[in-house]
């Protein structure tokens, strides 16, 4: 089903939150309103005071009144900027809902400041408004800026494997030694440095490490790439099917890719198997936020035995998707987009063990009596392949847990 | 345009959001573009509230750009009402919808509901949260005070009174409600109406059958305070009860207004007597930061100078509108006021003065961290860890309990402060394991030299006596010690420089 009705989702600048935490030399200069400095600073709690690598340059009723040229001031927010972190070698000029609305041409803004203090910073430019993007599709845009720039792989440069999307190091780690066990040697986007960017060319092939990389991918076409088609590797399952697509794509033997993925896989199974008896049966209602909801629903109604009840998305990449889709259970209801007031209705009258949803509301619904996961969570911990695929698990059970632990309390209240 | 890492303050319709998450029956509809719906966390999370605030989105996104935004509106206006059957509704729109210039109030009047609709005036590129909390709610009182509530014998509604100011995500609101309350009743005043926080519209309809006004938070509540002074005669309280003399002097300043004896009231709290007692000594002198709302800051600048003995290095506020008193109290002390809404100045107003304790807001909690420094949270904005469980007011009797407590607890206990000094580089009182009850090492920054351009250097022999000072007193005697021997021409620091400037500075 396709909803349309009040959204209660983050938008697409939220997304600097962890992609600055990736890319250790860049920075996130968000042009927009108060409003944007309040969400980044709510969203990214006590890691603001870290010396964060962004930043809101608020627009003034001057700017607005046209008594100050905004491009000018941009530049000169630009020069204090790079004179207080000398040691930022790619700048985003992140455009926001009212930068969008009152078309100040960040793009070319970018492109002169690129002139200005090119080589040594580069600067590019993307779209975090709301009215453009949905929390993760922040990511997507960024990348997707990112993946037009890079470089073009040499020539008689044989095939190469890409993996996209914002991983955590020690998973991103993980993924490299599992595919160096196959003999092949991952580039990951982005990578950590702005100096150390893939390159790309007709002869890479393209692998998705996150479900909301629709331009991305798109990008990375128009320079000639293939993606890979595969689910997402969340579960013993799922990693598998996930990097057995990259091996075949790949030309590795599967005997190689069995020596290589049987150990970590039997150790994702036997750490599942221990706790699927707390999910098991246990029905779920996934509020959409992230676009990881599908893949999710899909890793615990096959894998621990959960049963879906909705699984709301902000956006659903049919094409991207096509091979998780055929994985879940038929009886789930899929919804994409939002209409939160009905949606609640729906969550209400299904009652289901487990809402997954956004901390605007998770207290509510909890004190209407459903036990419910935040979303949020679900992008800032490492939850991708196979030595994560019980932490993952671990994130729906501690609700449940917490609830029968708590039942003496409950009935005391 | 102003580069901006934190923000003291959110957008002006986080503040109509604030009074409308307080009051009950009444609902907002805010033109907004998706996403915005972001601040929906500060009430569910922070303030850890149970249910949904009570706003409505429009969530617009771009496809909906163009005449669609206004049917938008329209829609969500119309369904709002029909599914929360609200008593009145408030109308605006968030920073991005003021630039599309859809009317909120006249799209709204146009559907005819039969509940009264206020719009709001937000300019979001000009003014902050409080300004929006204190405009919507003035809005509110102006629109809903019924003339037909004022009494008929004005000298019979002089024990009655309202409470203004009190709001959701208001830095312990709850309980100074409950405190001031108290107060009221010792005295034989009636509380009228409390608002927002709690009330109904119909409730700020009788707001002028009361005989005066409790302005609890000037910053909320002053705007519509003065209309009510001006257009109902209802005179307002200037004192905010932070403090044992401040909540004296408002037990005054209520029983004149209401014609009561104040005595009731009076005295209660623990205060005087903890401050007195000789494990407070210690604390005399003690040189403290303070920063925050112009009302807590002023506020605690008070008890920290005349109940708790401590000297005011610096004070200073983020919001611009109370300016005046907080530059006006600064004076007093014979500082400068710090006015300023970046919190870099505020670090660095902090690293200068080395203060021994800093009062202020979650920002000054996380910069005195950085620098090691101890520190209270006095004001907001706050975390959720500063919307306790447990009854925890600022105003009052009981307040001023609270107050002690907190300003006292980070600084290094009296005895604990001796045996650092008298054990100087002993093996368990060393200074890197610092007091107990904080976990981070002091930061080096405490520590930097203050000319960076003219190095002076230091004999091993005077550093390593510098290593013996504890170290929370340790970078304003390097300091000091560096300031002494510029101003002398000496180019090295010996351990005679080291005691020269000690005795030269004193304490």
């Amino acid at each position: 089903m396709r909803e349309r009705g009040q959204r209660e989702v983050f938008c697409g600048l939220t997304g600097i939150v962890w992609l600055h935490r990736k890319i250790q030399d860049a920075f996130f200069l968000v042009v927009g309103s108060r409003t944007c400095a309040h969400l980044l600073q709510s969203a990214a709690g006590v890691m603001i005071f870290a010396e964060p690598r962004f930043a809101t340059a608020i627009i003034e009723e001057r700017d607005l009144a046209g008594l100050a040229d905004m491009n000018d001031e941009l530049d000169a927010v630009v020069a204090r900027l790079i004179a207080r972190r000398p040691e930022i070698r790619l700048l985003f000029l992140v455009g926001s809902c009212p930068s969008e609305v009152i078309k100040l041409d960040l793009s070319r803004a970018a492109a002169r400041l690129d002139a200005i203090h090119g080589p040594a910073l580069r600067v590019l430019n993307y779209s975090g408004s709301g009215i453009e993007t949905t929390f993760t599709e922040g990511e997507d845009a960024c990348l997707s800026a990112l993946a037009a720039t890079l470089p073009s792989a040499a020539a008689d440069a044989g095939p190469s494997l890409l993996v996209a999307g914002v991983l955590p190091d020690i998973v991103e780690d993980q993924f490299a030694r599992l595919f160096a066990a196959m003999g092949i040697e991952a580039a990951f986007l982005p990578a950590r440095r702005a100096d150390a960017m893939p390159a790309i060319g007709r002869e890479t092939r393209v692998l998705l490490a996150q479900p909301f990389l629709g331009n991305t991918a798109r990008t990375l076409a128009e320079r000639g790439a293939t993606r890979i088609a595969a689910p997402f590797p969340f579960g013993a399952e799922g990693t598998t099917l996930w990097l057995r697509a990259a091996a075949e794509a790949m030309g590795v033997a599967p005997a190689t890719f069995e020596r290589a993925t049987a150990p970590a896989r039997r150790r994702a199974e036997t750490a599942l198997a221990a706790r699927r008896a707390a999910l098991a049966g246990k029905s779920i209602f996934f509020f959409p936020d992230s676009q990881l909801e599908p893949s999710l629903a899909r890793f615990l109604a096959r894998e621990m035995g959960m049963r879906p009840v909705e699984v709301g998305t902000p956006y659903l990449h049919r094409e991207h998707l096509a091979e998780e889709l055929a994985l879940l259970p038929e009886t789930t209801r899929l919804a994409e987009g939002q209409d939160v007031d009905r949606q609640l209705d729906r969550c209400r009258a299904a009652k289901p063990d487990l809402a997954v949803c956004g901390l605007g509301l998770a207290n509510p619904l909890e004190a209407a009596g459903i036990r419910t996961k935040w979303a949020i969570e679900l992008i800032f911990s490492p939850i991708h392949g196979y030595e994560q695929a019980a932490d993952l698990a671990d994130l729906f059970v501690r609700p449940l847990d917490r609830a029968d632990r708590l039942a003496a309390l409950e009935a005391a209240a | 345009m102003k580069l901006t890492v934190w923000t003291y303050e959110g957008p002006p319709h986080v503040g109509a959001m604030r009074v409308a998450t307080a009051m009950k029956g009444l609902h907002y509809v805010l033109h907004a573009p998706q996403g915005d719906t972001y601040a929906d966390l500060l009430f569910t999370m922070i303030e850890r509230r149970d249910h949904r605030p009570p706003v409505t989105y429009t969530t617009f996104q771009a496809r909906d750009l163009g005449a669609d935004t206004a049917a938008i509106f329209q829609t969500a206006c119309a369904d709002a009402f029909e599914r929360f059957a609200p008593d009145a509704i408030i109308v605006g729109a968030s920073c991005t919808a003021e630039l599309i210039q859809d009317d909120p109030a006249g799209l709204a009047s146009a559907l005819r509901l039969p509940v009264p609709v206020i719009p709001l005036e937000l300019p979001s590129y000009q003014k902050k949260e409080n300004w929006g909390a204190a405009e919507t709610f003035y809005a509110l009182v102006r629109r809903l005070a019924d003339p037909g509530t004022r009494p008929a014998d004005p000298e019979a509604a002089r024990r009655t009174c309202n409470i203004l100011g009190p709001t959701a995500l208001g830095f312990r609101h709850r309980d100074d409600v409950v405190e001031v309350a108290a107060i009221l009743e010792r005295l034989g005043i009636e509380v009228n109406v409390t608002a927002p926080l709690g009330a109904r519209p119909s409730d700020l309809t009788r707001i002028p059958a009361a005989g005066f006004n409790v302005v609890l938070y000037p910053e909320i509540a002053d705007t519509a305070a003065r209309w009510l002074e001006r257009t109902f005669g209802q005179a307002r309280t200037r004192t905010v009860p932070i403090g044992v003399g401040a909540t004296t002097d408002f037990v005054h300043e209520v029983a004149a207004l209401a014609g009561v004896d104040p005595a009731p009231a009076l005295g209660g709290s623990r205060l005087p007597w903890w401050s007195r007692s000789v494990d407070s000594n210690y604390l005399t002198g003690k040189r403290v930061f303070i920063f925050g709302d112009a009302t807590h800051a002023v506020a605690a600048a008070r008890v920290c100078a005349d109940e708790l003995g401590f000297t005011i290095a610096g004070l200073g506020t983020y919001a611009r509108e109370f300016a005046r008193e907080v530059r006006a109290a600064a004076t007093g002390y014979g500082i400068e006021a710090l006015v300023t809404d970046d919190y870099l100045e505020v670090e660095a107003a902090i690293a200068a003065l080395a203060p021994e304790l800093v009062l202020g807001t979650q920002m000054e909690r996380h910069i005195a961290k950085r620098l090691g420094i101890p520190c209270a949270v006095i004001s907001a904005p706050v975390h959720v860890q500063d919307f306790p469980a447990r009854h925890s007011p600022q105003m009052g009797f009981e307040g001023a309990n609270v107050l002690f407590d907190t300003f006292v607890h980070p600084l290094t206990m009296g005895l604990e402060e001796h045996l650092l000094t008298m054990f100087r580089d002993d093996f368990e009182f060393h200074d890197a394991a610092g007091p107990s009850h904080l976990d981070a090492a002091p930061s080096p920054l405490a520590e930097t030299s203050a000319a960076s351009d003219a190095p002076i250097l230091w004999h091993s022999e005077a550093e390593k006596e510098l290593r013996k000072i504890p170290f929370f007193v340790r970078g304003k005697a390097r300091r000091n010690t560096e300031q002494y021997a510029a101003t002398r021409g000496l180019a090295t620091i010996s351990l005679e420089t080291l005691y020269d400037a000690k005795a030269h500075f004193g304490r």
